[in-house]
């Protein structure tokens, strides 16, 4: 086992995916020539040439409508956003396309594709490129949201995303390419709908996933110190939501707190509180808390945007306030 | 038509009901009015009634089920006719909360009157005084341990009950006995008494738990005080088994407690600040005057009512009385039979006791405990004679009266004992 960073697992991913498969290839803005806007298909276009690693005009409408294409004709194509804030160029081909064409056909159609997208903020990119808008397509059925946080998942839930025959949007985190970590050998492959408990802990459920996953991990070690046992779960897949891990959890700690970058006003935070209420009311014995992105578009500056982003501390102070 | 037999509300109060005993079985047949099954609330067992002729075509409950109010128990139908059971609408649970009389009056066979006296502020772990903040945790606990929230220190936010608090007080429940000093023990060891017995669990009934919940609220919310008189007895004595004498033939016969019922009733006309209850921010003095009478029976104590005891004469309160407590005995009583007191009185002068003193009632002001009549020496004008005394003790809610108040219902209440003939005017 090897410690690698998240921008290799995803590569590395993609990479044994199109070795293994002919029919799976990559379509988007720069990743030919370029070698990717975040250096993820770097040496690609040398490895499997153009036919197989297309740059595209910048036009999000046409590669999402590109892929849905060659996705029902039998490819099976992984195409690249460059931020996801771009993906709403592409909306109407995202959920109002991809997701529905295999149920409006009788199932005569299967759309197997993988929109690659990163998002999130941190990086002083400004309001319109700082976005993180999960739970916005997190709420169309038929269409898979993955968004993972270790290395190990990036790559395990790429893989499943690009053998997966329906649409999947696969979210990356701008600000997690560089975390490192243990990712299995050979061909290793996490199977999406699947929430996963990443740190056991007693006193308190904090759940999370993509870079909230990370405030949550630095958060359950500074607990740690203080003698509070934080578990820590991770959604990994937004859709579909496997909640079974932290209902099992809470019911444990009493305790809960949700981490997510996105805004909290109907977030992914909300869609999980409800059904902690609503599975496990009788197991509640404090509110369950959230820690979100505050309600503004995220600020240039960079103390101001960093004001605006849920931080480690606002996770310590929400479980303080749940204990 | 098939019709539905339900759960019926024999209390205000009444939640739920066991089902004792199915009288009738599937497929017997059943005249309206006839006796269909016996049902054991919080207070008695009480007969249910059919509402419909025709078959019973099925019990919906097996005997020994807690059904809840409004639920169905039976269905009544043609013996013949063609049920579909499924799509029967056998709920109902759902109008437990205040049903409308429209509702509630084809469903019930016993309408309960009710008193129009606001429910005093008994808690139970269902409905918590407004302020009282429980986590959903530590209430599921509670319910599941039996623990009373009211009992509990709660340590969360703003004085939340949580778990840790629940915890705790399983862990070691307040107590009330202190560590005194030890008492030395004579040793037995030489006497061969046997073994000692095993200790004996016995289960708490609906009544006795009622009782265990009316009470405990009375003496922690009430603020209780008491004022106790000594009556001179020897002209109702002499009154009594005048009467007693003239209702010889008739197999009647007055009790001492007869009298006091009459005399309380006639006293709390002149003090009906003594014959009320609390509401949040008034007292309702009743016009009603209802003296309850408290009955023992088996594993508990029943407090059968005198309807507007003020109103009626001896002999019509001493039958009512004894024919209601003969019910309360057997276990059948009607709800008429024990609602809308509005005072009580506890009578325990059978059992030769001095006095004592009792608990209110709630939502009632006060009670009366009533020792026994005796033959004492007593000074009068100044002699050392014999006479007849009874001590009688009136216990008081002091957010509703004073002692004073208290003292001079007292002074009417000998004023009719010791002048019987005002009894009768």
């Amino acid at each position: 086992m090897a410690a690698i960073t998240v921008r290799q697992a995803i590569s590395d991913a993609m990479r044994e995916e199109m070795e293994r498969d002919e029919d799976v290839f990559i379509l988007g803005e720069e990743v030919g020539v370029w070698g990717g806007t975040f250096a993820v298909t770097r040496g690609f276009y040398d490895q499997f040439g153009p036919e197989r690693v297309m740059d595209t005009p910048i036009a999000e409408s046409a590669i999402i409508g590109a892929a849905i294409g060659a996705a029902m004709t039998g490819l099976r194509p992984i195409a690249e956003l460059m931020t996801i804030n771009f993906a709403f160029s592409a909306m109407d081909h995202i959920v109002n396309e991809a997701p529905k064409l295999h149920y409006m056909f009788g199932g005569q159609f299967k759309v197997p594709m993988v929109i690659r997208a990163p998002g999130g903020g941190g990086r002083q990119l400004g309001a319109t490129h700082s976005q993180t808008p999960d739970a916005i397509f997190a709420h169309f059925p038929g269409l898979k949201v993955v968004a993972p946080g270790t290395p190990a998942d990036h790559k395990g839930l790429l893989k499943a995303a690009i053998r997966s025959d329906d649409p999947v949007l696969f979210i990356e985190h701008a600000t997690l390419y560089q975390w490192r970590g243990e990712v299995p050998d050979g061909d290793y492959v996490v199977p999406i709908g699947k929430s996963k408990v990443q740190r056991p802990g007693t006193d308190v459920t904090l759940v999370s996933y993509s870079r909230g996953l990370q405030l949550s991990m630095q958060a359950a070690d500074e607990l740690a110190k203080q003698g509070i046992s934080a578990e820590v779960v991770d959604l990994r897949t937004l859709r579909p939501l496997d909640m079974d891990p932290i209902i099992e959890s809470f019911k444990k700690t009493n305790r809960a707190v949700v981490v997510e970058e996105g805004w909290k006003s109907y977030g992914v935070g909300s869609e999980v509180v409800s059904r902690i209420y609503e599975e496990a009311f009788d197991y509640a014995d404090a509110p369950v808390k959230r820690v979100a992105q505050k309600e503004v578009p995220l600020p240039y500056n960079q103390k101001l945007e960093q004001l605006a982003m849920p931080q480690v501390a606002d996770v310590i102070q929400a479980v303080k306030e749940v204990l | 038509m098939a019709e539905i037999m339900t759960m019926p509300k024999l209390g205000f109060d009444m939640a739920e009901g066991t089902l004792i005993n199915w009288v009738k079985k599937e497929g017997e047949e059943v005249k309206k009015g006839d006796l269909l099954a016996e049902i054991e609330t919080d207070k008695a067992t009480v007969e249910v009634e059919s509402l419909y002729d025709g078959t019973v075509r099925k019990l919906l409950v097996s005997a020994g089920s807690i059904v809840p109010v409004n639920e169905a128990i039976a269905v009544i139908g043609g013996a013949d006719e063609e049920i579909d059971f499924d799509a029967l609408d056998t709920g109902g649970a759902e109008e437990e909360t205040a049903p409308t009389p429209a509702e509630t009056t084809p469903t019930e066979m016993v309408v309960e009157k009710v008193v129009e006296t606001p429910v005093a502020p008994t808690q139970t772990n269902g409905s918590l005084p407004a302020g009282v903040r429980v986590s959903p945790l530590a209430r599921k606990m509670a319910k599941d341990n039996q623990i009373d929230l009211l009992r509990v220190t709660g340590s969360g936010p703003q004085g939340r009950i949580i778990k840790a608090d629940i915890k705790k007080y399983i862990a070691s429940p307040p107590t009330t006995t202190g560590s005194g000093p030890s008492l030395r023990m004579p040793s037995l060891a030489a006497a061969d008494l046997g073994p000692i017995p095993a200790d004996v669990h016995v289960p708490l009934t609906r009544l006795r738990q009622a009782i265990g919940r009316r009470m405990m609220g009375s003496k922690q919310e009430f603020p209780h005080f008491y004022v106790t008189s000594d009556l001179d007895m020897a002209p109702v004595m002499a009154m009594r088994k005048e009467y007693n004498g003239l209702l010889a033939d008739s197999g009647e016969k007055l009790s001492v407690n007869d009298f006091i019922v009459k005399a309380a009733a006639l006293a709390l006309r002149q003090f009906p600040n003594l014959n009320a209850s609390l509401a949040e921010k008034e007292v309702v003095q009743h016009g009603h005057v209802n003296i309850g009478v408290a009955v023992s029976v088996p594993n508990g104590l029943m407090t059968v009512v005198s309807q507007d005891a003020d109103r009626k004469n001896i002999r019509q309160i001493s039958i009512e009385v004894k024919e209601k407590a003969a019910r309360a005995r057997s276990g059948k009583v009607q709800p008429d039979d024990v609602e809308g007191s509005t005072f009580s009185i506890s009578n325990l002068g059978m059992f030769d006791v001095d006095h004592f003193i009792a608990i209110i009632n709630p939502p009632e002001a006060a009670i009366l405990a009533v020792g026994s009549a005796a033959q004492m020496p007593v000074v009068v004008d100044g002699e050392l004679t014999v006479g007849w005394r009874m001590k009688a003790t009136v216990s008081v809610d002091h957010r509703v009266s004073d002692g004073a108040e208290a003292a001079q219902f007292m002074q009417a209440l000998a004023g009719y004992i010791e002048n019987p003939l005002s009894l009768v005017l």
